[in-house]
């Protein structure tokens, strides 16, 4: 069994070409020894290109109305329309709407909300946890008891008391998904961090009379991270996936502006018509850009690991 | 050996036949509901799937048919005997599930019954207001005495269902309470079949009442599951888990009419879906660029909106031929719908005309409020209507909410423009004109759900006149004019009626109702 | 131990009573539950004698000082859809998604953390590659696709074919039950099984996927440590290498992990059980968030969170368990 892993680290230890310069050189030389990985970014990055540039090469834009023809609507892949000539590459949906297009900036919306609100809710989950950790006491059962009422809290309570108080958005969907996340991030953080809190390092630490501050940030977090990240990976998925829920449940993002999740969930009634293009090729792109997302995260995290440095 | 061998195919061969003739003759019907009942009690909460469920295990005195029309039922016959009094000959010789007598007693006693019930969410006072008082003249006729000239009291004692006083009294100053008869304690009632088991949220079991005075009922033993899912309800029929679905998704359709074991039923409805417009506020809040002039104040821009819509469009590709393209609030041939009612031509051309004989060659821009789960494709109609009009210029935003939001935004006149169904619960055209489109009066209850606060007092009168119009011939005439005054102003734009469906297993059809509701006597052997 | 556990419980009351106010507000922002459920031919002077008679029509405060009356008298108000009273209605439910969930976190666990393990062990086998590319699949696909999928599957494809209809798993409800206690259980008979494993294999399955990425991190973190090689050193038989120092350090995420999602699981199931006609809490709660049936909602909640402090209470004592570093009640004692 040793055998095994003492060949992988050797393994990895043998392309050491010439030592890379500066740190940031390092990192990617670093991150680039993982094929796999190498190919889940390259995949997020043409996806998160195609998504951020899908208002120029998308062929049709979804949020105008006046584009969409009451004729074209459930096309099949690859039909022509008779009205503007626009050929429906991957098919159109219940409103004649461009699956193709749709998806693109489909996929710009739900990767916005996933990351902004996932980035967001971790920073906040791991402040509070980190907080709880350390300082313990009135502190920690304070912070962990709001995160208890939290946890109880139903997204599509927050989603619809956003929804009727604010209105409807994807700024909105989107400080639902934070509200509702940070929690889970806390509680990770806080958990970690009560068991670096009690190694020797920090003991040491603290024994030097380090500021806490220090102490909590350049000793405690880097090995707190880790488990977080692996975390946050898989919760972008179960944030674009919330997404979808909500709007399965009828308080998500508007429907003129649909998300993947949207699509998904408008795709969900036709799982049984026949018409799958309308919920394969959103739940296809969904997939894709989840798979690389967690490629990309699995070797972060695996460098941010300092127990698995050589 | 060998005896032993034929005995064991005897036995497996009459086990066999006893096996077939047990599935013919057991005659269990499990049907899959949408919406599951909030009670069992019939005076607690005024909702489709309650009434639904009543209808199974009680009667009314006037019931109403498939398409609505009145039929005697608990009552043999009634007739006005003056501008304020009813009178009802009752029934003979019919017997509640439990055996004892149906009499005079057990009507007052229902009716009676109706305002005491306590923390009922949407009361059936609503059908009993106008009754003053009922006066017994022998067990067999009653005289039903209202507080105003009421001509619609037959339709309204169609959602009051006859309980048996001898089973229901209770200490309690209702009777049996909610909670009692929700275990089915005191549930007793004339219908085709009786109560038997409640699992709230998994199952409710109803078995054939042996004294029905109309007859046999179809099936022996009725159970409801409650499948919210459209995809679950679905799956339910295709697997044989149920018998029978309601409303199953328009996008199956077309597959579960393919599939062999299966048969869809289909029947129009008396639910329109129609675009209410602002025409009262001044800005009207969802019009931001006309520099705070309300332009659906002005006929030609309402009847342009009206001309940009598609109908027949809609029903064919949104709807999937679930729906009649509508030219007024009420399907024919119902009480006070009109011949002549026309559905309005498409014609983007003049509509585009219009409005800039209107002053708006450009347009504007306006939002289409519109819920997303409580029509039939509610959500995908609206954004149909504003992909339509955002093409003769009128640029439309939809908001596509959860009814609970909904409701609420519209009751607080948050929209310009709002999508939304009425179905016309005493089927005649009093009920959509006075709610939906009547200027809005809180003392005489009219225009509740008038959230664009259209007004036509020459509607108005014509209305009000109906409403105190005993006499049949003349109280469609006058509701005929009345609804013609509106939709000639275009104060209400209706877009289409339901069609609704139901799947069945092969070998069974369901015989559609106006009212939307599945009843286990609807269900009949013989495919189409 | 003891005193922290009672001080724990203690914050817990203060919790559930916080917890009520913040529900009772937001219910109250989002509409009048009125409007919704009465009758839209109602006139308006119905409307405000249903109102009035719900006790709607006092101020939020008041309303709130009803409530908690209620409260202590144990019945938390009447449910304003159901006419009745809403502790009944939830705990009514509470059996069959306790059932699911408990189920499907046993499913998670006990076959997640086997195969994170293997990952983990044998980083670069085939194997080892198919679990994790199959992981990422356990969560990136939603809930109600798999669910759907399963059912169309087992429940219409495997029962309509002709020879592996003894394969076909039922697609909804629970079953026969049988009671117990005075609470319908499924879990004692055959048909009762046959009902759950569908939807708690949908409802595991991303938290299964969760369990072996974490264990399978786990597992690579701790092989490098000093300890584990130095029992290796010493000549232990590797199974008490992994079964014990292994194990035992990968453990702290995952239960943290798995009291999180236990909760939620209890709790929010709804999606599951909406597509498996499933007859449990989650489908209760959406149902009565959407018609705004705040007795059921507040006391749904209070009970929610009841249950995830006391599930957050067993994992910090649990924490403690694996790891005798980790004291209770952190540095006041």
């Amino acid at each position: 069994m040793s055998i095994v892993t003492d060949k992988a680290v050797a393994a990895k230890a043998v392309p050491a070409v010439s030592p890379p310069s500066s740190p940031w050189r390092r990192f990617v030389a670093e991150f680039a020894e993982s094929k796999l990985a190498m190919g889940g970014l390259i995949l997020f990055v043409l996806l998160a290109l195609a998504s951020i540039l899908a208002p120029l090469i998308a062929p049709q834009d979804p949020y105008d109305l006046a584009q969409l023809d009451i004729f074209d609507v459930r096309l099949p892949p690859g039909s022509v329309s008779e009205g503007s000539g626009l050929t429906y590459w991957l098919g159109s949906d219940a409103q004649g709407r461009d699956m193709l297009s749709a998806i693109l900036y489909g996929l710009r919306v739900s990767l916005m909300v996933g990351a902004i609100s996932v980035v967001v809710a971790m920073s906040l989950g791991l402040a509070v946890g980190l907080g709880a950790a350390y300082f313990g006491g009135r502190i920690d059962a304070v912070l962990m008891r709001l995160v208890d009422i939290q946890l109880g809290f139903p997204a599509i309570l927050v989603a619809l008391i956003l929804l009727s108080v604010v209105g409807q958005g994807i700024d909105k969907v989107m400080i639902a998904l934070i509200v509702v996340q940070w929690a889970y991030f806390a509680r990770l953080a806080r958990g970690a961090a009560l068991v670096e809190r009690h190694r020797e390092y920090v003991e040491a630490a603290t024994s030097l009379a380090l500021p806490a501050w220090r102490i909590v940030f350049r000793h405690i977090m880097p090995n707190v991270l880790p488990p977080l990240i692996v975390y946050a990976t898989v919760r972008i998925a179960e944030a674009v996936a919330l997404e979808a829920t909500l709007s399965f449940l009828g308080v998500g993002v508007p429907v003129t502006e649909p998300s993947l999740g949207l699509l998904l969930r408008n795709g969900f009634g036709y799982l049984m018509s026949g018409d799958y293009w309308i919920s394969f090729f959103p739940g296809a792109a969904l997939a894709l850009a989840i798979i690389a997302i967690n490629l990309v995260g699995d070797q972060l995290r695996d460098m941010l690991n300092p127990r698995l440095k050589r | 050996m060998m005896i032993r061998k034929l005995a064991a195919i005897a036995a497996l061969a009459t086990g066999l036949m006893v096996g077939l003739a047990a599935a013919v003759g057991a005659q269990e019907l499990k049907i899959g509901l949408k919406t599951e009942p909030s009670s069992l009690d019939p005076f607690y909460h005024n909702l489709g799937p309650n009434l639904q469920m009543s209808a199974h295990m009680f009667d009314q005195l006037v019931a109403q048919d498939d398409n609505q029309k009145l039929i005697p039922a608990l009552a043999l016959s009634w007739k006005p005997i003056s501008d304020t009094e009813w009178e009802f000959k009752l029934r003979k010789g019919v017997k509640f599930s439990d055996g004892s007598d149906f009499t005079a007693d057990d009507v007052v006693f229902s009716v009676d019954r109706v305002a005491k019930v306590p923390n009922s969410p949407s009361p059936f006072t609503l059908y009993t207001k106008a009754i003053k008082e009922i006066k017994i003249v022998d067990p067999y006729t009653i005289i039903m005495v209202t507080a105003f000239p009421h001509p619609l009291l037959p339709n309204d004692l169609g959602s009051i269902y006859i309980m048996s006083k001898k089973a229901a009294s209770g200490s309690a100053p209702e009777g049996k309470t909610t909670e009692q008869l929700n275990k089915g304690d005191g549930l007793v009632g004339t219908g085709p079949y009786k109560f038997v088991e409640w699992v709230r949220g998994d199952h409710l079991t109803l078995e054939a009442n042996p004294n029905w005075w109309r007859g046999k009922a179809k099936w022996k033993k009725v159970t409801f599951r409650t499948f919210t899912d459209n995809g679950a309800r679905v799956a339910a029929i295709l697997s044989g888990d149920v018998d029978v679905i309601e409303s199953p998704p328009t996008a199956d359709l077309p597959k579960l009419r393919e599939n062999p074991k299966v048969s869809v039923s289909q029947g129009l409805s008396n639910r329109v879906i129609y675009i209410a417009l602002d025409s009262f506020a001044e800005p009207s809040v969802g019009i931001p660029d006309t520099s705070g002039k309300n332009p659906l104040k002005d006929k030609r821009v309402r009847q342009a909106l009206s001309m940009a819509i598609d109908r027949e469009a809609i029903v064919k590709r949104i709807m999937q031929n679930l729906g009649v393209a509508a030219g007024d609030l009420l399907p024919q041939p119902m009480f006070g719908s009109r011949a002549d009612a026309k559905v309005q031509k498409y014609d983007p051309a003049a509509a585009k005309k219009l409005l800039a004989d209107a002053g708006y060659p450009n347009g504007f821009t306006i939002t289409l409020g519109t819920p997303n789960d409580r029509y039939i494709n509610d959500s995908d109609v609206a954004q149909a209507v504003a992909a339509m009009w955002t093409r003769i210029g009128v640029k439309t935003n939809v908001d596509s909410i959860k009814s609970t939001v909904f409701f609420k935004n519209r009751d607080e006149y948050k929209y310009s423009a709002y999508l939304a169904g009425w179905g016309a619960g005493t089927g005649e055209m009093s009920s959509p004109l006075r709610s939906l489109v009547a200027t809005q009066n809180k003392d005489k209850g009219m225009g509740v759900t008038n959230r664009g606060r259209y007004s036509n007092k020459a509607m108005d009168a014509k209305l009000e006149d109906a409403l105190r119009t005993v006499d049949d011939k003349k109280r469609e005439a006058l509701l005929q004019d009345a609804s013609r005054l509106v939709i000639n102003d275009y104060g209400i734009l209706p877009l289409h009626y339901e069609v609704t469906p139901w799947a069945t297993k092969k070998g069974l059809t369901y015989k559609p109702r106006v009212d939307q509701n599945t009843l286990a006597e609807n269900v009949v052997a013989g495919g189409k | 131990m003891l005193a922290f556990i009672i001080r724990r419980l203690l914050q817990a009351a203060l919790v559930i009573v916080i917890m009520s106010g913040l529900v009772f507000v937001g219910i109250y922002l989002i509409g009048n539950p009125v409007y919704i459920l009465i009758s839209p031919e109602a006139s308006e002077l119905e409307r405000a004698q249903v109102i009035h008679n719900l006790g709607l029509d006092l101020p939020l405060w008041q309303q709130y000082l009803v409530f908690v009356e209620q409260a202590l008298g144990g019945s938390f108000g009447k449910s304003f859809v159901f006419g009745e009273p809403a502790m009944k209605i939830v705990l009514e439910r509470v059996p069959a998604t306790a059932e699911l969930a408990l189920f499907s976190t046993f499913l998670a666990l006990f076959v997640g953390v086997p195969l994170g393990i293997w990952a983990g062990l044998k980083p670069n086998a085939i194997s080892s590659r198919g679990i994790m590319a199959g992981s990422i699949l356990g969560f990136s696909l939603p809930n109600f696709w798999v669910g759907l999928m399963l059912i169309m599957l087992f429940g219409v494809w495997l029962r309509n074919s002709e020879w592996l209809s003894f394969l076909s798993l039922p697609a909804s409800g629970r079953g026969e039950t049988v009671t117990f206690l005075g609470t319908r259980l499924s879990i004692f008979t055959i048909d009762g099984w046959r009902h759950l494993l569908l939807p708690a294999f949908t409802l595991g399955l991303s938290y299964m996927a969760l369990n072996i990425r974490l264990t399978r991190a786990g597992v690579r973190e701790v092989l490098l440590q000093d300890y584990v090689k130095f029992a290796r050193a010493k000549g232990l038989p590797e199974r008490r290498v992994i079964g014990v120092h292994v194990l035992k350090n990968i453990l702290i995420p995952i239960v943290t992990v798995t009291g999180l999602e236990l909760g939620t699981v209890i709790a929010f199931a709804v999606v599951t059980e909406t597509v498996f006609a499933w007859p449990g809490m989650g489908k209760l709660l959406i149902d009565s968030i959407v018609s705004l049936d705040r007795p059921v909602v507040v006391a749904y909640l209070m009970t929610v969170v009841g249950l995830l402090v006391v599930l957050n209470l067993v994992v910090d004592v649990l924490y403690s368990v694996i790891d005798p570093r980790i004291r209770l009640g952190g540095r006041s004692e």
